[in-house]
């Protein structure tokens, strides 16, 4: 910990987040819940096909309809028809075809809009829906990945002359000679299925073009405001100094409101056109098909070892589904997995590819984890396939691999520096609280009986990075924007303080976590302190939240502004009190003269005289605040081991989490029950990825999980009571030795468990399932391995 | 999600409800817990011109004994049948399967006549109904009918009954002592929809099962017995091997649908297993 929080009273308390109430209830203000007087409005006539041609738009039937003021289709928008930008072009000659927000002429995925009804009230938009009247002439759908790469495929985007968007190679050492000094090569094909995010409140938007001192005013349901603002102002022309962005309470995103979208422009457009506020929230079946969805790769998967175990290579070729089009950073989602492939292991060659694709489907980008979910299964996976191939136990040959927690700080093949990590302690810690052997043994027994229900253990060791990013980092890797993070914390006159910070929550509880920072760098009561937050007009810098950066980033620029408040108030105090601030010491929000404790005065009345500024040392400016933005040094590198007791009941084919034990080191926490509370909803997303959910579309491209009631998410009663706990390396690159913690779970445990569906079923011939693992897929697995074996 | 428009009435009476549906001709629908209505609604899958809300008549609600049979009202929610004295002595069949449909919150809106009317091959009370050799009685303008649950269910979400009738109670014969019971509820996850079902209904008699009625959901458009499972299984021995022998005919004859939860062959085979499992449960095995 660092020297500057002298005190530490609050850092590290599992208080109860000051958020929960109003959010739990929802007495608060979602952006649905903002009416303003005279709002239209809007619905979207949205694309049925997966892809066609618009050969007519008759509209005037929906005119007609009462209360429906205006209708637009890409022709009527004109000029105002913005694009959407790509701010991830990843490599020189990557195709980015244009992304109107309207479609123009043609339709690429079920859910392209190709109009948009105004009308005075909600019920009325909706219903002027069905006097819109497109015609369609259907062009062929491009699902399958590798048919689309292929010589005469149908194309997605004509103009572009083909399917593929970018392809790379990124070799790190000699993976040829690698794999020569190898005596065993394992390979794989992984599916990571398309995810649907499904945050709890959808999107929405209300745009009022009359704000307070006539700037237009953009509500939004998005984790990133202050971004949003940029690109709004990029695509459409409006100043940016005109635009106002809020994210009032926003009910979960996942990386699905890190985006600009086409709903978020209309209004805007709209808005601004007609003078007139303009909202629109998203139904759950728009949202199935027109927030972006995640993962949606395959993955070719060699890894090469000696017959001892030591690993030497690795290759991984990915070929990536974009979907239709480009939205802010889809192409950069597989790069932020690419240095992640190696995991905590050792090896001399990696080899990196990666070919992206277009097809005629909702576009992908960022989804909880982003690229390192993907990259932790593929190793986490082929490890457990190459023990098994080698015969040894899945944690030895891990063990005999990893980065020893001497050999910090490391620099991996894939090139990044690891400052910290200590993999002995956590997986020690894990194994103990798992009761690996009792479980081993279990899992004999039941082989050897026969057991309908067969026992499986599955293994993840994993890390990722986070804390999304050192800005030259990422202007190396061709991203548009930087990294850093920005905060304010303003003591006012009364002793009360105002943090302002460029983070933007939605579910994280920042509010309560930047309180206890920050009540102990500047000495005020964690109720004493209000965060203000996701409102560009409020709180003008930040960089938002996703990529589990808002605390491994934004945590330090809490510290920082918050010793620059520290400073300036120690030389008021050294001032009033006639002393040299060098013989003060801050204790417990009290400025107090060495040895002297008689002369002692409080933050808040240095704060007050801050104020009166009637006795201020000469030359010092009035008020008592501190500003502070920081680029990070690094990424941060949490790490932790995972294991689950998987039983498969091998009949059905059904698979039950018995037990999930995780303990991960997230660094210094500062408020364990979040921390707790972010591994368990993380862990439950990556357990849906596994055994739940995946967007499933038809040959003509229509998706067939498009409710709720099709895509399954699991829910506390398909879960077991995870066991956490944790170790706590700090991290070297943060000044409070913390780590992200906002994905770790969904990274962590996908594989985990198909490692463990895989174990349970080993002895059957069994050496992978596909996701998700389905109580069929699993079943059709094993009949398939058992008439292989007879065979 | 916003329903397209319609008129909402809700009568005191049921004469009235009746007229009120016959007055609002095929486009009218019953309203009772709203739970699968609602959705097709606002998902404008139906667009019904009028809604007769039945769920707070009180001749449709309650759960009564009438001899050698019990009477839940058609209205009575999921919540108050799964914790009825009547129903946990006389079919415990029920309580029990009521206990898997959906979730409390549902269970609590949802009622035991609505989840009948409106017969999704995938619902578990109609299985359990026709296992039960439940009698539906229905209201109309020309007055009242009684029909077997063997003739009810007709096909996809269709049954018996006319655009102007109204479900008011169903009857449940009581079956006595010496009958086990079992619920086999296959589904992805807690509040998913069954992939299939089988409700098993056993009489054992020294040692032998005398009866059995096996039940099956979501194996055809509406739900059906696995009829040679039922006389493979009369006379047979109360063991594994007897069972496992009858149950291997569960899905003789039955063509379910392929969807994107299961394939028919995976249907089929979950039949089979779990009309074993059913059946064991029910006959104490
Ligand atoms: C998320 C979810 C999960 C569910 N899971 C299951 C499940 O696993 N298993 C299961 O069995 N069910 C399930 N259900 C359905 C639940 O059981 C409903 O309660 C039931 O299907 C409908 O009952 P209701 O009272 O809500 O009827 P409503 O939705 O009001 O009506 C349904 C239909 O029946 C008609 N109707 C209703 N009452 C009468 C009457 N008295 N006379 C004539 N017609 C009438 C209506 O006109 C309508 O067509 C689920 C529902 C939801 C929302």
């Amino acid at each position: 910990m660092t020297a500057t929080v002298e005190h530490v009273a609050n850092i590290g308390r599992p208080l109860r987040r000051k958020e929960d109430a109003r959010l739990l209830t929802g007495q608060t203000q979602w952006t649905d819940s903002i009416k303003l007087p005279g709002a239209l409005h809007m619905t979207l006539v949205r694309s049925p096909v997966a892809h066609a041609r618009i050969t007519s738009v008759d509209k005037s039937a929906a005119e007609a309809m009462p209360n429906v003021v205006a209708v637009f289709t890409a022709a009527d928008l004109g000029d105002l028809n913005a694009r959407i930008p790509c701010v991830w072009p990843v490599t020189d000659d990557i195709v980015m075809p244009e992304f109107p927000v309207l479609a123009i002429d043609e339709v690429r995925h079920v859910g392209d809009v190709v109009a948009a009804v105004l009308a005075t009230d909600a019920a009325s938009a909706e219903d002027a829906l069905e006097g819109v009247h497109v015609e369609y002439d259907t062009l062929p759908a491009v699902g399958d990945l590798e048919a689309a790469l292929a010589d005469g495929a149908s194309l997605v985007h004509s103009s572009a002359g083909t399917n593929q968007c970018y392809t790379m190679n990124v070799p790190n050492g000699d993976y040829a000679a690698a794999k020569a000094a190898s005596d065993v090569v394992v390979s794989r094909r992984f599916i990571q299925q398309r995810l649907i995010p499904s945050p709890m409140e959808p999107r929405a938007v209300a745009v009022s073009p009359m704000g307070t001192s006539g700037e237009l005013t953009v509500w939004s349901a998005t984790q990133i405001p202050h971004v949003l603002r940029v690109l709004l102002a990029l695509s459409t022309g409006i100043p940016e100094n005109r635009l106002r962005v809020i994210a009032p309470d926003v009910g979960g995103g996942f990386g699905a409101k890190l985006q600009l979208y086409r709903e978020e422009i209309l209004a805007l457009v709209l808005a601004n056109k007609l003078g007139r506020p303009v909202k629109w929230t998203e139904t759950r079946s728009e949202n199935m098909v027109a927030t972006h969805h995640g993962r949606g790769q395959i993955q070719d998967i060699e890894i090469a070892a000696t017959k001892d175990g030591i690993l030497k290579g690795l290759k991984v070729t990915l070929t990536a589904d974009m979907g239709a089009y480009l939205q802010i950073i889809t192409p950069g989602i597989p790069l932020l997995g690419m240095f992640m492939y190696n995991g905590i292991y050792k090896m001399d060659a990696y080899d990196f590819s990666c070919t992206a694709v277009f097809t005629t489907k909702t576009p992908t980008d960022a989804y909880r984890g982003a690229g390192r979910p993907e990259s932790t299964y593929a190793i986490e996976r082929i490890m457990d396939e190459l023990a098994a191939e080698l015969g040894m136990d899945p944690l030895g040959l891990r063990r005999k691999n990893w980065i020893t927690h001497e050999e910090f700080p490391y620099t991996t093949i894939a090139g990044l520096t690891y400052d910290t990590g200590n993999y002995e302690a956590a997986t020690a810690r894990a194994l103990e609280l798992f009761g690996y052997d009792e479980l081993r043994a279990e899992q004999k027994r039941r082989r050897d009986s026969g057991d309908v229900v067969q026992l499986g253990i599955g293994v993840s060791t994993f890390t990722e990075m986070c804390g999304l990013a050192p800005s030259r980092t990422l202007g190396a890797l061709k991203y548009v924007a930087g990294g850093w993070e920005n905060c304010t914390i303003r003591v006012l006159p009364l002793g009360k303080v105002e943090l302002v910070t460029g983070t933007s929550p939605h579910g994280q509880g920042h509010e309560t976590a930047w309180s206890q920072i920050a009540a102990d760098v500047i000495g005020v009561p964690v109720e004493d302190i209000e965060i203000i937050h996701g409102d560009t007009g409020r709180a003008p810098y930040g960089m938002d939240t996703y990529g589990s950066r808002s605390l491994a980033v934004g945590g330090q620029a809490i510290l920082r502004a918050g010793e620059k408040v520290v400073e300036k108030a120690k030389l008021i105090a050294a001032h009033q009190m006639e002393a040299n601030p060098d013989d003060l010491e801050f204790v417990d929000g009290a400025f107090r003269v060495k040895g002297d404790p008689e002369r002692s005065t409080t933050i808040q009345a240095v704060a007050f005289e801050a104020f009166t500024a009637h006795n201020l040392p000469d030359g010092m400016e009035p008020t008592l605040s501190g500003e502070s933005t920081v680029d990070p040094a690094d990424f941060s590198f949490p790490h932790g081991t995972h294991l689950a007791a998987i039983e498969v009941d091998t009949e059905t084919g059904k698979a039950t989490v018995r037990k999930y034990v995780c303990v991960d080191d997230v660094g210094v926490q500062i408020n364990p029950m979040i921390v707790e509370g972010q591994v368990h909803g993380g862990v439950a997303q990556g357990i849906g990825q596994a055994l739940y959910e995946g967007a499933e579309y038809d040959d003509d491209g229509n998706l067939l999980t498009a409710t709720l009631a099709d895509y399954l998410i699991p829910s506390a009663a398909d879960l077991p009571s995870f066991i956490t706990d944790q170790t706590v390396t700090p991290s070297t690159t943060h000044p409070l030795g913390t780590k992200g913690v906002g994905e770790a779970g969904a990274i962590a445990s996908t594989p985990a468990i198909i490692n463990g569906v895989v174990d349970a079923l080993r002895h059957l011939g069994v050496t992978d399932v596909t996701m998700p693992a389905t109580p069929e897929a699993v079943w059709r697995t094993i009949v398939a391995a058992q008439s292989g074996a007879q065979a | 999600m916003i329903p397209a428009t319609f008129d909402y009435v809700r009568p005191d009476s049921l004469a009235d409800a009746v007229s009120a549906l016959s007055g609002g001709g095929e486009d009218a629908k019953v309203l009772a817990g709203g739970q699968s209505l609602m959705p097709m609604l606002r998902i404008r899958l139906a667009s019904p011109t009028l809604l007769v809300d039945c769920s707070r008549l009180a001749e449709l609600r309650g759960i009564s004994d009438d001899g050698d049979a019990i009477v839940i009202g058609a209205s009575t929610p999921h919540h108050d049948v799964m914790h009825d004295p009547l129903v946990m002595a006389h079919a415990p069949l029920i309580a029990r399967t009521t206990a898997m449909v959906a979730d409390p919150a549902i269970r609590h809106r949802g009622t035991f006549g609505g989840s009948l009317a409106h017969a999704d091959p995938a619902g578990d009370l109609p299985t359990v109904s026709l296992v039960l050799g439940a009698q539906m009685v229905l209201a109309g303008p020309n007055g009242r009918r009684t029909v077997a649950a063997s003739d009810f269910f007709v096909d996809y979400f269709t049954t018996a009954l006319e655009p102007d009738e109204i479900l008011v109670s169903v009857r449940i014969p009581k079956l006595g002592a010496g009958w086990g019971y079992d619920y086999q509820k296959f589904h992805r996850t807690a509040q998913a929809w069954a992939i299939v079902g089988v409700a098993a209904a056993v009489r054992r008699e020294n040692g032998t099962i005398a009866e059995a009625r096996v039940g099956l959901t979501n194996m055809a458009a509406s739900p059906g017995r696995a009829a040679t499972t039922e006389s493979a299984l009369a006379g047979a021995a109360a063991n594994v091997d007897a069972i496992a022998a009858a149950a291997a005919h569960a899905a003789d004859g039955t063509n379910p649908t392929s969807d994107l939860h299961a394939k028919a062959d995976f249907r089929q085979h979950l039949a089979r297993v779990l009309t074993g499992r059913a059946v064991r449960v029910a006959a104490g095995v």
